[in-house]
């Protein structure tokens, strides 16, 4: 068994993924905040004026609130889907804790993350309502979704290192996941019916928690942050043990 | 103390093992591929004291990677059990945990935490680590200016000063210059004199017969013969021989 010291491992895994990410790039971080800007803009446009009835008040923050987490959300997933595959080299020489090789691709996705929160709050103050002590929300609904995330992931690369395909699941996945959470339309335009299940994953439940905490300065309702816990807390648990059992025979699939 | 022990240890491995899509499971299924299995390692059993050096001898394909694999256990036996006590360093693939965006104290670090090592201590280690590998100025540059020797110094200087309780040697004696080769070798003895134990796959040559007292001798996957180098290595040399 390996007994190191995994904060220090982890530690140099998620700086070794974010060093390498932005070493490559000649304008680093300026491109975390462009993308997220344009895509705010090409949205506002859409439903602002060629849809121009949705009645949503300040939709670019509206949006926004919606593609940080969208983004973060299939940044994260996609890369620690193919993180164990793509790591053979380590994996077949190094007797580490598995584990630790998709948890940090996840983690390091969250530097990226921060610059994304960042710019957000920015938004809110600039161009919304400002600081409120609900802000103190962000970081427990953040740290469940992170969770969530780090679950769904643990599942799915596991699963990539037996079948190659389950990356290309996940890719369309996310394209999907783009129409099926409330990132550009409102929660109250969804059927009832529909509406109640909606919180029950966790994205849509993070992005709805996001907008009642920055948009209307509110804390997001009890049963939002039960479901959001309790979904998250379940996936989580099942990554793990899916992950477990499958990671005895990574040796001879890489 | 035994610090290693394999007790009727087989290894198998599908032979379409590796990477699979989709369609190679639903070929499977539909009988258009037999999954075929072969041993790896047939039925080996043996112990490793405290403080031994043990030689692993063989031809390629003789299953003498797998064992290594075994031992550093990054690979589960298929049957029988496998039994390692202590923290061992392999110098399986040399800097296998190595990235050439990162600086070589950047890699440094990361090899030392893969490695099990706590903060401190790699940080303790990290001055000796520099010296020993020579390089000087270079350990603030990305990994990808360094030569092809530079790259095998630093990764065997990781290796042998973070003070592994088992050592484990696969085939990279031959590392850099020959002033630095022997500095390494001069280093093993080093370590196998401070009392380690030490496994090491290699071909049979003079420093090996004076570093290692014990070989286990393996043929497709079976243990041949196990015990004093001399004698190994003359049988060995021998099938060789006979064989050419």
């Amino acid at each position: 068994m390996w007994k190191g010291d995994y904060l220090f491992l982890l530690q140099n895994l998620v700086v070794k993924d974010f060093k390498i990410r932005y070493r490559n790039m000649s304008l680093g971080v300026f491109w975390s905040l462009l993308n997220p800007l344009v895509m705010m803009s090409a949205l506002t446009f859409v439903f602002t004026a060629v849809f121009p009835n949705n009645q949503i008040e300040n939709f670019p923050i509206f949006v926004l609130c919606g593609l940080v987490p969208f983004n973060f959300f299939t940044v994260a997933w996609q890369n620690g889907t193919i993180s164990v595959a793509n790591n053979a080299g380590l994996i077949k020489r190094v007797p580490v804790p598995r584990e630790i090789v998709p948890i940090a691709t996840v983690l390091s996705t969250c530097v990226h993350l921060g610059i994304q929160i960042g710019l957000l709050l920015v938004m809110v103050l600039v161009f919304g309502r400002g600081l409120n002590w609900n802000w103190l929300w962000l970081p427990v609904v953040w740290g469940v979704e992170i969770l969530f995330v780090c679950g769904l992931t643990l599942m799915t690369s596991a699963l990539d290192v037996y079948i190659r395909d389950v990356r290309y699941v996940v890719e369309s996945a996310c394209t999907l996941l783009f129409w099926m959470v409330p990132v550009f339309y409102a929660i109250h335009s969804v059927p009832q019916s529909y509406a109640n299940i909606y919180q029950f994953n966790p994205l849509s439940a993070l992005i709805l928690a996001l907008r009642t905490i920055l948009i209307d300065g509110a804390a997001p309702s009890s049963t939002l942050l039960l479901k959001l816990t309790f979904s998250s807390t379940l996936v989580f648990a099942l990554g793990l043990y899916v992950f477990h059992r499958l990671k005895r025979q990574f040796f001879d699939y890489l | 103390m035994k610090v290693i022990e394999l007790k009727n240890v087989n290894k198998t491995f599908h032979r379409s093992g590796g990477q699979k899509l989709l369609r190679h499971y639903l070929e499977d299924i539909l009988g258009k591929t037999d999954p075929e299995q072969f041993f790896a390692l047939k039925d080996v059993s043996f112990s490793i004291r405290d403080g031994e050096s043990v030689a692993v001898i063989g031809a390629n394909g003789a299953g003498k990677s797998t064992l290594l694999s075994l031992v550093t256990q990054l690979v589960p036996p298929s049957t029988g059990t496998l039994d390692v006590r202590g923290r061992t360093a392999a110098l399986l693939d040399l800097g296998s945990g190595f990235h050439p965006d990162l600086t070589g104290r950047e890699n440094i670090l990361l090899n030392a935490s893969l490695l099990g090592f706590s903060r401190k201590q790699a940080h303790d280690l990290y001055d000796s680590i520099v010296e020993f590998s020579e390089l000087d100025d270079f350990i603030k540059e990305p990994l990808r200016t360094y030569s092809n020797g530079m790259m095998l110094r630093l990764a065997f200087s990781v290796a042998v000063n973070l003070d592994p309780e088992i050592l484990i040697i696969d085939e990279v004696l031959a590392v850099g210059d020959q002033k630095f080769q022997a500095k390494c070798t001069e280093k093993i003895f080093e370590i196998r004199n401070q009392g380690r134990t030490i496994l090491c796959v290699s071909h049979v040559s003079p420093t090996l017969q004076l570093l290692c007292e014990r070989a286990l001798w393996l043929d497709h996957g079976q243990l041949v013969m196990d015990g004093p180098i001399g004698e190994v290595a003359a049988a060995y040399e021998g099938r060789l021989t006979r064989q050419g």
